[in-house]
C-alpha cells in the first residue's frame, strides 16, 4: 500500500515516542519490513532529538515529518523553521580508535547516513529540510 | 523500558527489555548508578532489546570506559541481529565484550 502522510509535532524530545509510534504505523501500512522499520527508527529518532534539542535553542518550535512509503522504499523529510543547520557537514567520527579514545556521542548522524540509502539537506524558505531515502 | 537485576553486586547483572533510546538509556544509567557504584563487573543481557539508538550506544560506551579505567568488566549478551548490525556499522563490536 502507498503511504504518504503529514504529521507535525512540538520540537521536544517527550515526543519521541508518539513520533515513533506514528512511524512505524505508517511503515507497517506500506509493507517496510520489520528489520528496515527498526532502522529508520533510529535514523527518525537521531533527527527528530536534534531538532528537538537544538534547531530552536530553547524556544518553542516545531518539527513536520512527510513519509512517503511503499513495500520497496521510504522517503522520510524533517522540515524545522529553526536556525540553519545542515547536520551532513558534520565530520564522519572515527570508528576504529580505541575505546580509551572514543569521544562519547558524535554517532547519531554517522547512523542516519548509514541506515539510509540517501540523505539529502536543503535549506529552502527558512527552513531546514533533511530527506533521507531508504529502500528495503 | 524495563529492567531486572539478575545478579547483585559486586557481580552485577542486569536483564533489560524493551528500547535503549533518548528517553530511556539516561533513565537506566541513573537507575543503576547505586548498583554499578557496589560493582566490579557487570553483564548487561540485552536478549529483550530490539531498538538501540546513538543515545544507547552512548549509554554502553560510558559503562565500558568507565569499567575499563577501574579494572574491572564489562560484557554484553543476547545480543538480537538488529542491534547487533547497529553495534557492527559504530565499530562498537571492536570495543565491546560480547559473551
Amino acid at each position: 500500500m502507498n503511504v504518504a502522510v503529514t504529521l507535525q509535532f512540538p520540537a521536544e524530545t517527550q515526543k519521541l515516542p508518539e513520533v515513533l509510534e506514528k512511524l512505524d504505523t505508517n511503515l507497517l501500512s506500506a509493507g517496510c519490513p520489520e528489520d528496515a522499520r527498526m532502522q529508520l527508527a533510529v535514523a527518525v529518532e537521531e533527527i527528530f532529538v536534534n531538532i528537538a534539542n537544538y534547531a530552536y535553542e530553547g524556544k518553542q518550535g516545531s518539527a513536520v515529518i512527510n513519509i512517503k512509503a511503499d513495500a520497496h522504499k521510504a522517503t522520510i523529510s524533517f522540515a524545522d523553521s529553526g536556525f540553519p543547520y545542515d547536520p551532513l557537514q558534520k565530520e564522519d567520527p572515527n570508528i576504529e580508535q580505541a575505546v580509551e579514545d572514543r569521544p562519547i556521542g558524535g554517532l547519531g548522524v554517522f547512523l542516519v547516513k548509514e541506515m539510509c540509502d540517501e540523505v539529502h539537506y536543503e535549506r529552502r524558505d527558512d527552513m531546514n529540510i533533511l530527506t533521507l531515502v531508504k529502500k528495503y | 523500558m524495563t529492567y531486572e537485576i539478575t545478579s547483585p553486586p559486586p557481580e552485577l547483572t542486569v536483564a533489560v527489555k524493551g528500547r535503549l533510546d533518548t528517553l530511556t538509556s539516561p533513565k537506566l544509567e541513573s537507575d543503576l548508578e547505586p548498583s554499578i557504584a557496589k560493582s566490579k563487573s557487570l553483564v548487561l543481557d540485552l536478549t529483550g532489546v530490539d531498538y538501540l539508538s546513538s543515545a544507547g550506544l552512548r549509554l554502553l560506551l560510558t559503562l565500558q570506559k568507565r569499567f575499563k579505567k577501574e579494572g574491572g568488566s564489562f560484557k554484553l549478551r543476547g545480543i538480537q541481529p538488529g542491534v547487533m548490525e547497529i553495534l557492527r556499522m559504530t565499530g562498537f563490536l571492536k570495543i565491546l565484550s560480547v559473551e
